[in-house]
């Protein structure tokens, strides 16, 4: 039987999803529509990207028992070590999958939008391994803020368009690689979240989903477990909680919580949460909760985390927020930050910023010393040294 | 019938131009609209600016971004396109993305369209399959008929499906472009033209995409019953402002 928390044929989760494409890209995204789920299910498929996972990424990432974070919490505590990752996050795991996707159909030029950069990187690592050509869009405000990614990704020998439309960040990134898209309709647009129309959203999560599977074989033989009780994700678009709840969705009794950037507090104006400030939209070819006016003018969101100003969610994680099959809390840039800063003192282990958001939420839950806690440690924080030696000084 | 469909009976060789509501200032709408006319323009579409307008280019885009800096919103608009209605004879499409229909209400957005007397929509992110099972019957209960774009790349099968769909105009992307003018028309997009001419669909053809002055203008119309020029109408009227619309008209029809 389906999963109810799998899209139906047209892409929606619920009321949620969708393929809301100017004319201009229906070809491209029919192409893929009708290709994915057999490139994804093929045997040659399979073996390669679990060739790759293993021997160049370097999975399975470790679930790692965080002893003296799980005192200080009274609780059980695992970390899933996405950080581990070759280029430092769980963003590979993506487009590791959608590169073999893109040689299937025969594609030669990849392009790619980034926020932060890690995605960025992540395709132009790709590109560079499959010797594809990568063409990356990214905001010309998040170019000035993340100068080592660029670096990365030019070294990596993808070319960097600026995007100098509207806040000439991440959405715009994502505006101006869609409108290349329209323009190059022969290239592959290797979309970084569990965003876009269908089926970007289903692909992405299904192939972010190597990581719960991963979780329930740990967790089994480390605890005997079959599941834990509680997995915590921080959430931008949405693709690693996406990869980390995947296995868990229809095992009820799991608690699974989103935790979106609060930026400077939910109500203060400068947020990123999502699921608190915004309602039902459109935004880059899906329906799902997004922050607008009262026009439907999209609002620009503000968190400390690049990863996580995005204005809208994942359709998936839209539907999971309308059901209540996820809980979503959200976390500040000083609650961000302190859990870091507590990490890495604590644990040895810098996490990236929007990481930390998912570990921000532990003061403010009600944990018992026997819950076994599972948090998503999506990234590592080598990109946001900067920002905490900023803030540890301050 | 409506007046869209009573023009295209009557006329060849439509001469449509878009503006962005809003540009260069707030309250230029009906000067705009007054002007082209007085210009004879054959119908006007009004584009309602957007913070994040995918199918179009960047004169576009700048343009609404400029009107929303001045202030522009779906209430000020429709308020501005209601009190000219009874002294405006030129048929008005409005153009905007789905998501300002959606936000401001389904149907308070068509009501509005009804009040002004708009009686066509352009939607570009609205996909055939959305408008089957949900729009076109809310549409038709407002009596507002949707257009669709083709581009070189729609298989003639979803042309085919396009024309039975639409009771307006079929809307002939002239390239795999966004909006923008862009020069000369090329061969490539002459077989383009000439291949849905052949279909001998049932709709009319409007070219859009890429028109900007005469020549390109002359060449869509042997093609099609008229074109729409955008991006260069913008560009006019940032540089020679509203009194310099008649002049820019006449330098095309």
């Amino acid at each position: 039987m389906k999963s109810k928390y799998e899209p139906t044929k047209e892409g929606y989760y619920g009321q949620f999803g969708g393929a809301f494409i100017p004319e201009l890209l229906y070809p491209n995204v029919k192409e893929l529509e009708d290709n994915y789920l057999d490139i994804l299910s093929s045997d040659a498929f399979q073996k390669e990207y679990k060739d790759l996972l293993q021997h160049y990424v370097g999975r399975p990432s470790p679930l790692y028992l965080a002893k003296r974070l799980s005192e200080k919490y009274g609780a059980t505590i695992y970390l899933k070590r996405e950080d581990l990752n070759h280029t430092g996050a769980h963003k590979i795991n993506n487009t590791i999958g959608q590169i073999l996707v893109a040689k299937h159909l025969g594609k030669t030029k990849i392009i790619a939008e980034t926020g932060a950069g890690q995605h960025g990187v992540a395709t132009a690592t790709v590109c560079a391994l499959m010797n594809l050509e990568c063409v990356v869009f990214m905001g010309e405000v998040d170019i000035k803020r993340q100068a080592p990614n660029v670096a990365r990704m030019k070294m990596l020998g993808a070319t960097v368009i600026p995007a100098i439309s509207g806040s000439k960040t991440l959405k715009d990134a994502t505006n101006e690689a869609i409108r290349y898209w329209i323009q190059h309709p022969e290239t592959y647009y290797l979309i970084g979240s569990v965003v876009g129309p269908h089926p970007y959203p289903d692909m992405v999560a299904r192939l972010q989903a190597v990581i719960s599977e991963e979780m329930k074989v740990q967790l089994k033989a480390q605890t005997g477990k079959e599941n834990p009780d509680t997995i915590i994700a921080c959430v931008g678009g949405g693709s690693n909680a996406a990869g980390a709840f995947y296995h868990y969705l229809e095992d009820e009794e799991v608690v699974l919580i989103a935790v979106e950037a609060a930026g400077l507090g939910v109500d203060s104006g400068e947020s990123a949460a999502t699921s608190q400030l915004g309602d039902v939209g459109v935004i880059h070819g899906s329906k799902t909760i997004l922050m607008q006016d009262e026009y439907g003018q999209i609002v620009e969101p503000y968190s400390i985390s690049a990863g996580l100003d995005y204005p809208g969610v994942g359709p998936l994680h839209a539907y999971l927020h309308e059901t209540k099959r996820a809980k979503f809390m959200n976390a500040t840039d000083q609650e961000a930050l302190n859990a870091a800063y507590e990490l890495t003192k604590i644990e040895g282990i810098i996490p990236a910023l929007e990481s930390a958001h998912a570990l921000a939420v532990l003061p403010k839950m009600d944990l018992k010393k026997e819950q076994v806690v599972v948090v998503n440690l999506s990234g590592r924080g080598d990109k946001d040294l900067e920002t905490y030696i900023n803030h540890l000084e301050a | 019938m409506n007046r869209l469909h009573q023009l295209f009976q009557e006329k060849k060789n439509l001469l449509s131009i878009f503006f962005t509501a809003g540009f260069p200032n707030l309250n230029d709408t009906q000067t705009i609209i007054s002007e082209l006319s007085k210009s004879n323009v054959d119908f006007i579409e009004v584009g309602l600016p957007y913070s994040d307008p995918l199918a179009d280019g960047p004169t576009i885009q700048d343009s609404s971004q400029i009107a929303l800096q001045n202030g522009m919103n779906l209430d000020i608009v429709f308020e501005q396109l209601k009190a000219i209605k009874e002294t405006n004879s030129t048929p008005l499409v409005l153009m905007g993305y789905l998501n300002q229909l959606l936000k401001y209400g389904e149907d308070k957005f068509c009501q509005a369209c009804v009040d002004c007397g708009i009686e066509t929509l352009i939607l570009p992110d609205l996909p055939m399959i959305e408008y089957e099972n949900h729009y076109q019957q809310l549409f038709q209960k407002y009596g507002l008929t949707n257009v669709f774009l083709i581009t070189p790349h729609t298989s003639d099968e979803r042309i085919q499906k396009i024309d039975s769909l639409t009771d307006a105009f079929i809307y002939v992307v002239a390239s795999s472009s966004i909006t923008g003018a862009q020069g000369e028309i090329s061969n490539q997009q002459i077989a383009y033209f000439e291949r849905i001419k052949a279909m001998n669909l049932k709709s009319n053809l409007i070219v859009g995409f890429g028109i900007s002055d005469k020549k390109t203008f002359d060449t869509a119309c042997q093609f099609a019953n008229g074109a729409i020029i955008g991006s260069a109408f913008i560009k006019n009227v940032e540089s020679t402002g509203v009194n310099g619309i008649i002049d820019f008209i006449k330098s095309i029809k």
